[in-house]
């Protein structure tokens, strides 16, 4: 078999069988769509059981989930709403599944989003003179730029000494928070004639223009939504087709098999958290200028926490991401309406999401509980 | 005890793993059960622990079928198995690992531990294992774990033992320290069921021999008439040579040089003690030595995987002390890692990405920063035919490939690209026979094309099979060197210098 050379018509023929693609498993579809469908149901009518615990009456229940329905996709201000949410959240996400992907457990999104959000609305409001074109685009950069090196200190620490990145992005978040509140003091920063730590505005031509304000100026949707879309194609592109996404893939699933490839370990750790810093500081920035239009203590509203649980049900794949983040948007709006219409707590939300992402950890207990529309699993596995 | 699998039958979807499998275990007596990876000898073993029922086919335990329904069912009616992988915590002691889950209770329900120790001391004896029953899993050498995972099931009373691989993990003194055990359980009683790729092995030790192929028995015998030959044939299907067959070797320029090389570990002991050594091209150099005597860190030095003290390393006339592995790759030096699990590939990447892992940033595969997919899988695929790497598709994960077609694909990604030095460390471990005749072969026409070869194994065959020259190190240092040229160094010599006799002929 090896001694005879094979025929260059049978190794044509060979390699064409060889480079068919494989289409995707029943497994890995029950795996990427089917689990997560099921999981957020799991938890929604584990929520509905919540609320039964808490005294809330059926009607109310019943009036909470037309609420969440309505105010997340049953209007065009509710989609607004939805996507205005979920822009930040995919963007932090984006970074922290990138690092999931290098094998980085990075916690710190929150404050590297509030020291990119802070830097891009110092920006903002001090390069004033220069025109829109110019300075809407460089603020978006100066808030992932420092972003990038808010995280890259944990990269650092972690590249020199070994520090662990859990403990150092969560201790350089809590550093973020007082940093802000200090920043927010400084005259330079501070609002002329306020007391409390509030920044000066961003000026209008930093502003993300909203785009459907020409059928109602209230729809908030912002122009932060194409460069979340961009970070998506970006993501995708740097994770699946480029070279230094190869190593950060590789670093990640195997770090012994990196470095015997000659990948430089120190190297890729402060660059992979690089750049999720910077899209962490990205969505900050996308949050100042085009919601909020100033910073205050925790503008960040647990976002940067949110993204780490959008990364995990996306699978820390660009497009789950996405998904996941509008799903995640679509919940925060959609129970901002819960709230009003049916007096239920918004706290119920961040519940249901907890849930979500317990359900979609344990996909086992999903297929128990749902036992069809999975096909069913061999006993005993692998030959 | 007696055990009999009368037409056992287990199928996986459309695939056979066992096919009407009849095989006789019988007390006192050895059966070597011999099969290529994928034969189905893991599915068999696992429906003897109970962990898979067959589907056709009946297990009889002294004449009675009995019926086994999960993972417990076979150590309770006394099969007991003795995996390859140790299932041990490392930080509990022999007595505790021995114990654990069958603990000897107390009046209150607590762990008896002076108990368990008298217990464990008595099997011990019984079977001169020789274990000491208080120290530490994680303080004991390989060889002693064994024994641990042996008295576990003794302990839990088996008459019937399934050693898998048991001697993977041994030095050659280890492997008849083991033999000896295998001998007093046997003459207690015990039957024992030997698996393994090793013909030699196989040999010495079975009363009766059985091989398995494609899921069906394909030959049994008696190990006195029998010859690895003829065992090899039947695992394979086919003849298959053991002695790679090569011309004299035509040494050309030195292509790696290493002099005075040292490297300490983070204690400052010598891990490399002054070790030199050539490698010239159009030659095989072989190292020898029982595992963990240096190699591992000479391969990371000449390979750049850690930096050493000092000393200097010349890689065909430049000078690569401190260069990266990158650079050293980029100049010609191809290296097959030890453990291709660890470090050779990703099991989670598709066979393309794979065959890329360390040239996926040539100018070759690139479009700008990024990879040009297209190039990487075409090339993939040619691999893939020239080396018999046998998969379905280039896109399938790289894990999912049996262990010899991993290592093809290992080594179709080292030797296919302009090379002049071949790095080889462990090439054909947990390979199955039909490959490792395959691999032996890529390598000598890797010598023949003029690079230097240098192949680092603790399987002593293997060495002498290869090398045009070899090398031998124990405790961190070159201590002998012998000419080999048409198969002529001593054996016995090359065996003593192993363990550390301090002769060895000057070349």
């Amino acid at each position: 078999m090896t001694d005879k050379r094979p025929d260059l018509k049978d190794v044509n023929e060979r390699m064409r069988g060889l480079l068919a693609r494989t289409t995707h498993g029943r497994d890995d579809f029950e795996d990427l769509v089917i689990v997560p469908v099921f999981a957020v149901i799991v938890a929604l009518i584990f929520g509905a059981l919540i609320m039964l615990a808490t005294a809330v009456d059926l009607p109310t229940i019943g009036r909470s989930f037309v609420a969440l329905a309505v105010g997340s996709v049953g209007s065009l201000s509710a989609w607004s709403e939805t996507l205005t949410a979920s822009i930040p959240l995919v963007l932090a996400g984006l970074g922290l599944g990138l690092g999931f992907r290098a094998g980085l457990f990075n916690i710190g999104a929150e404050g590297q989003l509030l020291m990119g959000g802070l830097a891009a609305v110092v920006a903002g409001f001090s390069l004033d003179f220069l025109p829109m074109v110019l300075h809407l685009p460089l603020t978006l950069l100066v808030g992932a730029l420092v972003g990038a090196l808010y995280a890259a200190i944990a990269g650092f620490l972690k590249a020199t000494t070994g520090a662990h990145e859990v403990i150092s992005t969560i201790m350089l978040n809590l550093i973020s928070f007082r940093l802000l509140d200090w920043f927010l003091r400084q005259p330079f920063i501070q609002r002329e004639g306020r007391s409390d730590p509030i920044s000066k505005d961003v000026p209008p031509s930093a502003e993300l223009p909203r785009i459907l304000d020409f059928i109602d100026v209230n729809l908030r949707l912002h122009a932060g939504i194409f460069v979340m879309l961009a970070a998506v194609a970006l993501v995708y592109w740097m994770l699946f087709r480029s070279k230094i996404g190869f190593a950060f893939r590789a670093s990640g699933e195997n770090p012994d098999a990196a470095n015997y490839a000659g990948m430089k370990a120190a190297f890729i750790i402060v660059l992979a958290m690089g750049t999720a810093g910077a899209l962490a500081g990205l969505a900050g920035a996308t949050q100042v200028q085009g919601v909020l239009g100033r910073a205050s203590p925790g503008f960040s509203a647990g976002i940067g926490f949110d993204a780490i649980a959008v990364a995990l049900l996306g699978r820390s794949h660009p497009v789950g991401i996405l998904f996941a983040g509008i799903l995640f948007g679509a919940l925060e709006a959609g129970g901002r309406q819960m709230q009003v219409d049916a007096g239920v707590s918004i706290d119920l939300i961040g519940i249901i999401q907890a849930l979500i992402i317990i359900f979609i950890a344990a996909p086992l207990l999903v297929r128990s509980i749902f036992p069809w529309g999975f096909r069913k699993r061999r006993k005993g596995g692998e030959a | 005890m007696d055990v009999e699998l009368r037409g056992l039958t287990k199928r996986f979807g459309s695939v056979v793993a066992n096919d009407h499998v009849d095989l006789q275990i019988r007390a006192g007596e050895v059966l070597g059960l011999l099969g290529e990876n994928g034969a189905g000898k893991s599915t068999m073993m696992n429906m003897l622990s109970g962990l898979y029922s067959p589907d056709e086919g009946e297990i009889l335990i002294d004449g009675k079928p009995v019926k086994f329904e999960g993972p417990g069912d076979g150590i309770e009616a006394g099969i007991g198995m003795v995996h390859q992988h140790f299932m041990l915590v490392p930080v509990m002691t022999v007595a505790e690992n021995v114990v654990l889950g069958v603990e000897p209770t107390g009046r209150f329900g607590h762990l008896d531990i002076k108990k368990a120790r008298a217990q464990v001391e008595e099997i011990n004896q019984k079977y001169r294992l020789h274990v000491p029953p208080d120290e530490l899993i994680e303080e004991l050498p390989v060889g002693i774990q064994q024994r641990v995972e042996i008295l576990k099931v003794l302990f839990r009373s088996a008459d019937v033992l399934i050693l898998d691989e048991p001697t993977a993990v041994l030095t050659p003194q280890e492997v008849h320290e083991f033999f000896g055990i295998v001998d007093t359980l046997k003459k207690a009683g015990k039957a024992i069921v030997f698996i393994t790729h090793k013909l030699h092995e196989v040999l010495e030790i079975s009363d009766r021999i059985s091989v398995l192929r494609q899921g069906r028995i394909t030959g049994e015998g008696d190990p006195k008439t029998l010859t690895e030959a003829d065992l090899a044939e039947m695992m394979v299907g086919r003849p298959v040579s053991f002695t790679t067959a090569k011309e004299p070797a035509k040494p050309g320029r030195t292509m790696l040089e290493m002099s005075d090389v040292t490297m300490l570990d983070e204690a400052d002991e010598m891990l490399l003690d002054h070790v030199s050594l050539t490698v010239r091209s159009g030659e095989v150099v072989g190292v020898a030595g029982v595992q963990g005597n240096g190699q591992t860190e000479l391969v990371e030095a000449i390979t750049g995987l850690e930096r050493v003290a000092s000393g200097k390393i010349v890689f065909d006339g430049d000078d690569i002390t401190t260069a990266s592995v990158r650079e050293r790759h980029k100049m010609g030096m191809a290296h097959i890692p030890e453990d291709r699990h660890k470090s050779g590939m990703v099991d989670s990447f598709t066979v393309a990405e794979n065959m890329v892992l360390n040239s996926y940033y040539s100018p070759y595969y690139s479009k700008g920063w990024a990879i040009d997919w297209q190039k990487v899988n075409e090339t993939a695929a040619r691999y893939c035919v020239e080396f018999d790497v046998r998969t379905p598709s280039v896109f399938l994960p790289g894990g999912a490939l049996s262990g010899g077609n991993q290592q093809k694909m290992v080594v179709a990604r080292e030797l296919e690209r302009e090379t002049k030095l071949v790095v080889a460390s462990q090439p054909t471990r947990g390979v199955d026979v039909g490959s490792i005749e395959y691999i032996h072969e890529r390598l000598i026409a890797s010598r023949d094309e003029g690079d230097g070869v240098l192949i680092v194994s603790s399987e002593l065959d293997e060495i002498m099979g290869l090398s045009d020259r070899i090398y031998v190190m124990y405790d961190g240092k070159i201590v002998a060197e012998f000419d080999n040229t048409g198969g002529k160094a001593d054996r016995n010599a090359v065996g003593l210098a192993m363990a550390g006799a301090h002769e060895g002929e000057a070349a």
